[in-house]
């Protein structure tokens, strides 16, 4: 039987741009322009290698955000994914991460799955918690922040390199996976891939077709309220100095006066 | 007075730092009633009743040792029944993000991670968090249910409080979902004996101007001469020359210490989202065009292979 994989990911202003918040106080998605998260990438790239493993696999990518999310679907495509499903829908705008667990957990259950893959969390929001809450959603096991993961008969493992141990860990399929950005290099599309991605089938879902209702989602259904964003001060310029033999002993004298040493 | 639940991190019942932080914050919100989980949870008491814990509830099992996260969720889960309080503060680790995320779900309250400070308010906790790599500070409230709030370390002052830290047995039924996850093998970390990266008052990190893992010898010896943590940025990491557990930016740690010290370190976005809110920034760089100077208090442009010895044995001499 085929292997169901499906990565979820998110599209997210660059974050070598100039990000700020719209006057809802949610992320601008607007005025920089969004890509892949970097780190869906490794999700994408863990999902072909499985599957490359795989007798017969199947890889879905899904997102949920606005029609410019698309792009990151594309370039999930181009990478190798199969197939691609978008949640779009202006309800959605403002959700936060428990009504993004479960739209993704609708669309999930909706795709049919024997494994999802998720990045360690996303370049925007960076809460990386969305892997736990999709698993606790779905009732299956997570099995989180994967330095290495392999699927061998029904079972993935992988080892979980934490602040005071590396574990490795097991369970059975379904589950849900996430991989971080040690996982291994994300390769980059072919010209071939982006071609064929052009091909591939991007299925459109809104909340009336996850049997999900406008109050459940959005920002008047979010659970969590942003109440102020406010630009940090810039740092105020620091001195700095050309090192003529001195510097370490210059910068030790800057040490002594802030009582440092 | 309300009671609010403080997960405790510790290692065989040594208590973290972090979790003595999160006392502090607990107490502007109310009486903190400590959960201790696994191996050496009641040792953990005296450690949480000086600092103001009234209450340590606690449970040990195998559990929590074999399997992944849920059992822990079940656990903080009963606590939370057993209590009804007015808030849940878990550390922002990466473990207590995805416990108090499952709580969150559960208890169908909203989650607010990685809050940097912590007031009361007249609509609950106001949590202070940093956004797009530190660039913006934004406040926010957990609007339905029981606020479920992780804070990172060093976001407040460890402070004595006294307090009962009466010791409770919690009883714990596990879910189903408990023993889904199992961990096979576990390889405790090596001690450097140097501090933890994201607990330390100072931070020296060494960046792809290191040039080799037998180079940051010279990152080491200035951290052991100012009692330092070790951090290295992606480059160096992804290189080779340094363990992921040290690396400091967006895909690594987090740190926010009195004096951040960056070593042959440009200062690229993602390495900044990790540090930008230490309070005092120094640099060393070869190249004084470097976006890692815009951040400093002090900046040498210079080798750091010159500096930072001649740093060291300054430190070390001023010190002796």
């Amino acid at each position: 039987m085929s292997l169901r994989i499906v990565v979820c990911v998110k599209y997210v202003p660059d974050a070598t741009g100039d990000r700020h918040f719209a006057d809802d106080l949610t992320v601008d998605r607007d005025d920089v322009d969004g890509l892949l998260s970097e780190l869906d990438e490794y999700a994408v790239e863990q999902a072909l290698q499985i599957a490359d493993e795989a007798d017969d696999a199947e890889i879905t990518v899904l997102t949920v955000g606005p029609e410019d999310a698309k792009d990151a679907l594309r370039k999930a495509l181009s990478m190798g994914a199969d197939k691609a499903v978008h949640v779009e829908d202006d309800d959605l705008h403002g959700t936060d991460v428990i009504g993004t667990s479960l739209v993704l957990a609708k669309a999930v259950e909706k795709t049919g799955y024997d494994l999802v893959i998720c990045g360690m969390a996303s370049t925007d929001g960076t809460m990386g918690v969305l892997p736990a809450l999709l698993a606790e959603r779905l009732g299956v096991p997570q099995v989180t922040l994967l330095s290495e993961v392999s699927v061998e008969d029904g079972v993935v493992k992988g080892r979980r390199d934490g602040d005071t141990a590396s574990e490795q860990l097991e369970a059975s399929l379904p589950a849900v996976v996430s991989v971080t950005d040690q996982s291994g290099e994300a390769r980059y599309p072919s010209f071939k891939g982006i071609m064929a991605a052009k091909k591939k089938p991007v299925e459109s879902l809104d909340l009336g077709d996850l049997d999900l209702e406008a109050d459940e989602v959005g920002l008047e259904g979010a659970w969590t309220a942003v109440d102020s964003a406010a630009q940090r001060p810039a740092r105020t310029a620091g001195t700095i100095v050309k090192d003529e033999g001195e510097g370490g002993k210059q910068l030790a004298e800057f040490l002594a006066s802030q009582k440092f040493i | 007075m309300a009671e609010v639940l403080v997960y405790v991190d510790h290692v065989d019942g040594a208590v973290r730092k972090p979790t003595l932080e999160l006392l502090t914050l607990a107490r502007r919100i109310g009486d903190p009633v400590a959960v201790a989980l696994g191996a050496g949870a009641e040792n953990t008491a005296a450690a949480l009743a000086e600092h103001g814990a009234v209450k340590v509830l606690t449970a040990d099992a195998p559990e929590f040792a074999d399997y992944l996260v849920v059992p822990k969720v079940d656990a903080l889960q009963a606590a939370y029944e057993a209590v009804s309080p007015a808030a849940v503060l878990v550390p922002s680790s990466a473990e207590g993000k995805e416990i108090a995320a499952r709580l969150a779900v559960r208890i169908g309250s909203g989650i607010i991670t990685d809050a940097v400070d912590l007031e009361a308010g007249d609509e609950g906790p106001v949590a202070t968090q940093s956004a797009f790599a530190a660039s913006f500070t934004t406040k926010s409230r957990v609007s339905k249910g029981t606020p479920v709030i992780t804070v990172k370390p060093n976001s407040a002052a460890v402070e004595a409080a006294p307090a009962a830290g009466a010791v409770e047995a919690l009883s714990v039924t596990f879910s189903a979902l408990a023993t889904g996850t199992k961990v096979t093998s576990r390889t405790p970390r090596e001690s450097t004996g140097r501090p933890e990266l994201t607990e330390a008052a100072i931070v020296v990190s060494g960046g792809r101007g290191v040039n080799g893992a037998e180079n940051f010898s010279v990152i080491e010896a200035l951290a052991d001469s100012l009692g330092a943590a070790v951090g290295a940025s992606r480059a160096a990491v992804d290189a080779g020359w340094y363990p992921h557990s040290n690396q400091v930016g967006q895909t690594g740690k987090s740190v926010s210490p009195q004096l951040y010290i960056a070593n042959g370190i440009s200062g690229a976005i993602q390495h900044r989202a990790g540090m930008q809110t230490s309070k005092t920034i120094v640099a060393v760089n070869k190249d004084a065009e470097a976006p890692i100077f815009d951040l400093v208090d002090y900046g040498v442009v210079g080798d750091l292979f010159q500096v930072v010895p001649q740093l060291t044995e300054e430190v070390t001499s001023r010190k002796g």
